[in-house]
């Protein structure tokens, strides 16, 4: 029995699709922030997989996954940032209450 | 590692990150979702080891289990109303969303199914992590400067988004 690059790939699909659920469904605007951390985490499992298995020397995976945890790291901070504000103005975070700018 | 227990290791960690995903998606209290997720957090490092990357494992534990998740617990803090667990936490497009993921899984394995890789034998070199750092500083120097600024904007557009005035 060997784990190949498919198993990995399906794994990551999957997660993507959970993360995926959760963003259209979450009513609390930081689950929905958590459901794009899973997704960002299935991005990654592909790259590192993607880096194990075809380019294992020259690392392209590996750094792209650094690259994609820098960039997760800087919209949660931003995002959440943004979340602290919509609650001190409006005392919600529940996304379908906050429609401001909705035509 | 002896390459017989790596499956079983595969098949748990796989199993932990898509039952805890489950959970930080579907659980009702917002603060064990952000627990869930710390335990995925985990296990997707425990997948990275598996895959020969320790840099990116460490990483994986240093930023997302101890920066990430834990901006997620102190911003649940910050806005109350969380334990209120008889909020309704689902809007009413779930039957809409599972079909949606539901088909973006099929077509996914499809295409899988269709694929045929160009798979190298060699494996990752021992020393990944100076590899990683040499590439970082001679290839990947300008996108590395690059993704260096825009943390630090982001850093700053934090601050002075929450910022009181």
């Amino acid at each position: 029995m060997q784990i190949s690059l498919t198993h990995y790939l399906a794994l990551a699909a999957v997660l993507f699709a959970i993360g995926f659920f959760g963003v259209l469904t979450r009513r609390n605007a930081i689950g929905i922030l958590m459901a794009i951390e899973l997704m960002f985490n299935a991005v990654n499992i592909n790259f590192v997989a993607f880096n194990r298995f075809i380019t294992p020397i020259e690392f392209t995976g590996q750094i792209f996954a650094i690259f994609t945890v820098v960039i997760a790291a800087a919209e949660a901070t931003v995002g959440l940032a943004i979340v602290l504000l919509i609650y001190r103005n409006f005392r919600d975070i529940f996304v379908d209450n906050i429609n401001l700018m909705k035509w | 590692m002896e390459s017989a227990v790596l499956p079983y290791l595969f098949y748990l960690f796989a199993f932990v990150i898509i039952v805890s995903a489950l959970l930080v998606v579907l659980l009702r209290n917002i603060f064990h979702c952000a627990l869930m997720l710390i335990l995925c957090l985990f296990a997707v490092a425990g997948l990275y080891v598996l895959l020969q990357a320790d840099f990116v494992a460490a990483v994986q534990v240093l930023l997302y289990v101890g920066a990430v998740a834990v901006l997620m617990i102190f911003a649940i803090m910050l806005t109350s109303r969380v334990f209120g667990v008889d909020l309704k936490q689902q809007n009413e497009q779930v039957p809409l969303a599972l079909i949606v993921s539901i088909v973006f899984v099929a077509a996914a394995f499809y295409g899988l199914g269709k694929t045929v890789w160009d798979i190298k034998d060699a494996s990752v070199p021992a020393d990944s992590t100076m590899s990683l750092g040499k590439l970082l500083m001679t290839t990947y120097v300008m996108p590395f400067e690059i993704v260096s600024v825009v943390l630090l904007a982001a850093l700053i557009g934090a601050i002075v988004i929450a910022r009181r005035n």
